[in-house]
């Protein structure tokens, strides 16, 4: 079992000011992630969930605690030689490092594919956009990568060329997804992946990712309203009500064994069809 | 030389000012120095950037030459050697050979420079990536990281549109193997030129108020694929008037039935060229010749 | 002979916050150990706890008090306290499961469903598919069915769908809630059967066998669940 820790959350919280007041819309949250493991973040509007995913990623500045994450440089990327491996506090590291490390070691799929896609240029810049990023400069090589990509989220590969304005919601999804794994990620953040998309779409979203998860080894974090979701993808599971984590353990115990009575009312409102 | 003016128009301080920005330019290749651009007695548009540089270095020693697209007796390159001449009153020339400071519009002469030269360019717009990134703040931090993945996949995206990259002017290259840079709206004909030139090459936008600069004996590489190389232009047809088959080519129309003569654009290289003795064709290129090479006939 | 599975003073009581926060007392005080090749028969009525009890010791209920310790990679683990990926370790290698319902991932088939177990354990997709045809051969479960995914199956095909699941990787210790309840004789047979191959390689089993003939087959002890109930 790889004992080696990748992400690690400390006491993270981050206040906002609502009408004359601050309020914590996270507060107080710690959890260990570990490679190949999973995390859903679930919980309902206003809970805190997506913000505490912006913390984690490091898109928003905790006013409280801290993120740690586990840098791995690789031989011969140009912004690795800057610094050493390790267990960093990200809000320690520069912007330079940020960047580099969101844009190759973690992988972030938007709600909303086009805010995680360049909707003007076509699937395979899309694609490729990452490994330009890091220096390829072969064309005909890209083209390649980006293909086999393709293939593997099941996207057509005759349309490579075409604009994402032209692919459907869950196509577009399944870029976004092809557009983050491309540079090999070892932590991947989701927020809601499958919302607002058709039902049998989602559920074959769902299913590739399930599949690259587990050939991958990626480790997660999922921020998802619907349990279903949490069940099929994570492994543990955080619950989320008005800022604070209310219970967090292995998915298929808080899913069938709720102890919170928060939990027990989520789970007991959930339909089956 | 008009004495009301300031030696080469603006008061000292602003060419303090401007030669500090150009020292910075200097010092980091390709990095676009913000600068104080002032009011010109023309507009924006028509090189105020180009002349602020060349008022701030210019001396009563120099020899002033100004080119737009190549030639140097068209309505701008006229204006801004005779705005110099009046307030200066230095020595200007056709010749590139005799010049020192070489102020151009949108061409690199063809003659080789010297160290002992420095050329100008007029900018419009020193953002190489404005048409990709319109925001300011974000080409900032752009260049500050390095970050040019932006840059690299419009030229993908050129490949696998068209079949090819889609720049022939302005073309993209990467200053000192760091900053992306404009070369300002040269062919991509001239881009080889910029690379470890013996002259000292400036840039100047009045209306963005940015100046750059690349040193001599700098790397300036032009930004392509391994597999899809950067190319320059190149022409069937020599310079009617000289014979030249390496130079740059104006095409133009001569009459109503679509001739066009081919004619070298840099008009000193070609004066040069025919007092040396070398003559072209003399002749335009008829219309059913044109469309024959284009089916691939001969004429 | 060392125990492979251990309760130490297991309790469990569910607290139903949607009822006011009403306790409701399953069992407690539970001390058991089980031993390679053993089958402990849970009994008792329905209702007294027995799936509860087993779901603990798979680690989906959690223990209200007391310790669920199991012997995983010659180390003692305590379930009840392990972390979840301690707890998923443990039933990767070591703790099999036999559910009384299917929870079906939809549109895997059954195939990759039984496959699964194997491939975690780093199984060639290859190899593994071949265990599980074999498997779900040997439960009469017929080959067109195979690539279907189970969730339109009859009670008694998902039934034998979920042991070929929790049984192909041999693990240690096997808990199997009713895997006889919606099965016919021939399949009763064939289920008796696997747990004494099971037993006799020496898995430690912990089971609820609703059928006396079955549990009179496969159980070497039985233990009475009724009597760690609390009075309400």
């Amino acid at each position: 079992m790889n004992n080696r820790l990748l992400l690690s959350a400390r006491n993270v919280g981050k206040q906002f000011m609502q009408g004359s007041r601050m309020r914590w819309a996270c507060q107080n949250v710690s959890f260990d992630l570990y490679p190949g493991e999973v995390l859903a973040v679930v919980g309902e509007s206003g809970s805190g969930k997506s913000t505490l995913l912006r913390l984690l990623a490091s898109r928003l500045a905790c006013d409280e605690g801290s993120v740690h994450y586990d840098v791995r440089n690789e031989a011969g990327t140009a912004m690795a030689a800057a610094g050493a491996s390790g267990v960093f506090n990200l809000a320690e590291l520069s912007e330079a490092r940020l960047r580099w490390l969101a844009r190759t070691d973690w992988g972030f799929v938007e709600q909303h594919a086009r805010d995680g896609l360049r909707m003007n240029v076509s699937g395979g810049a899309n694609i490729g956009e990452r490994m330009m990023a890091l220096g390829a400069r072969h064309y005909g090589k890209l083209r390649g990568e980006a293909l086999s990509w393709m293939e593997r989220v099941e996207l057509d590969t005759a349309r490579i060329d075409d604009l994402p304005g032209t692919y459907s919601g869950g196509m577009q999804q399944r870029l976004q997804i092809a557009r983050n794994l491309v540079t090999h990620p070892r932590l991947v953040f989701m927020d809601e992946p499958t919302t607002g998309l058709d039902v049998s779409v989602q559920a074959r979203l769902l299913d590739l990712l399930r599949e690259l998860v587990d050939q991958l080894h990626l480790a997660a974090v999922i921020v998802t309203h619907d349990l279903a979701v949490a069940r099929l993808l994570a492994h543990r599971m955080l619950v989320m009500k008005d800022g604070c984590v209310v219970e967090q353990g292995l998915t298929d115990r808080v899913l069938d064994d709720p102890q919170h009575p928060y939990t027990q009312l989520l789970v007991s409102s959930v339909l089956t069809p | 030389m008009d004495e009301h003016y300031n030696f080469g128009f603006l008061d000292e301080r602003t060419k303090k000012m401007i030669r500090r920005a150009m020292l910075k330019a200097v010092a980091v290749p390709g990095y676009q120095v913000p600068f104080g651009s002032r009011e010109m007695p023309f507009a924006y548009g028509w090189g105020t950037g180009g002349v602020q540089v060349t008022a701030s270095i210019i001396g009563r020693s120099d020899v002033l030459k100004v080119i737009d697209q190549g030639a140097d007796d068209t309505t701008n390159a006229v204006n801004i050697r005779r705005f110099f001449a009046r307030t200066t009153g230095v020595p200007t020339t056709e010749k590139t050979l005799e010049a020192t400071i070489i102020q151009t519009r949108h061409r690199i002469p063809e003659a080789a420079l010297t160290e002992t030269q420095t050329i100008v360019y007029q900018v419009p717009m020193p953002e190489p990536l404005f048409r990709l990134e319109p925001r300011r703040s974000e080409t900032i931090t752009m260049h500050a990281l390095g970050e040019y993945g932006l840059m690299n996949v419009k030229l993908y995206e050129d490949i696998a549109q068209l079949g090819a990259i889609s720049k022939t002017y302005d073309y993209p290259v990467l200053v000192n193997e760091r900053y992306l840079t404009s070369p300002s709206p040269i062919p991509k004909f001239d881009n080889p030129k910029m690379h470890m030139n013996p002259a000292l090459q400036l840039f100047g936008a009045g209306r963005e108020k940015r100046i750059y600069a690349i040193p001599p004996y700098t790397a300036v590489r032009s930004l392509d694929f391994e597999d899809h190389p950067f190319e320059i232009q190149s022409w069937e047809h020599a310079c009617a008037l000289c014979g030249a088959e390496n130079s740059f080519l104006d095409e133009m129309i001569v009459d109503d039935e679509g001739s066009r003569l081919f004619v070298c654009s840099d008009s000193d290289f070609c004066s040069e060229r025919r007092s040396a003795g070398h003559v072209g064709t003399q002749q335009a290129v008829t219309m059913p010749d044109t469309l024959a090479s284009a089916r691939g006939e001969e004429p | 002979m060392t125990a492979v599975l251990e309760t130490v003073d297991l309790s469990k009581t569910f607290t139903l916050h949607e009822r006011g926060g009403m306790a409701l007392p399953v069992f407690s005080s539970i001390s058991f150990r089980v031993n390679p090749g053993e089958c402990l028969a849970l009994t008792g009525h329905s209702g007294s706890g027995k799936s509860s009890l087993l779901r603990c010791l798979y680690g989906n209920y959690s223990a209200s008090s007391g310790e669920v310790r199991i012997h995983h990679q010659n180390q003692w683990v305590n379930l009840s306290a392990a972390a979840p990926r301690e707890v998923l370790e443990v039933r990767r290698h070591t703790l099999g499961y036999v559910s009384q319902f299917l929870r079906v991932i939809p549109r895997v088939s059954t195939l990759d469903i039984v496959a699964e177990p194997l491939r975690r354990l780093g199984v060639a997709a290859s190899d593994a598919r071949d265990q599980a045809e074999r498997w779900l051969a040997r439960l009469n479960l017929h080959e067109r069915l195979w690539h279907l995914p189970p969730a339109t199956f009859s009670g008694g095909e998902q039934q034998r769908v979920n042991i070929a699941h929790g049984l192909i990787a041999n693990h240690p210790v096997l808990l199997l809630d009713e895997p006889t309840a919606s099965l016919d004789a021939d399949n009763r047979r064939v289920v008796v059967a696997l747990i004494h191959a099971a037993r006799a390689r020496g898995a430690a089993v912990v089971g609820i066998f609703h059928d006396d003939e079955v549990r009179e087959a496969v159980a070497s002890r039985c233990l009475d669940i009724e009597q760690f109930r609390q009075p309400f």
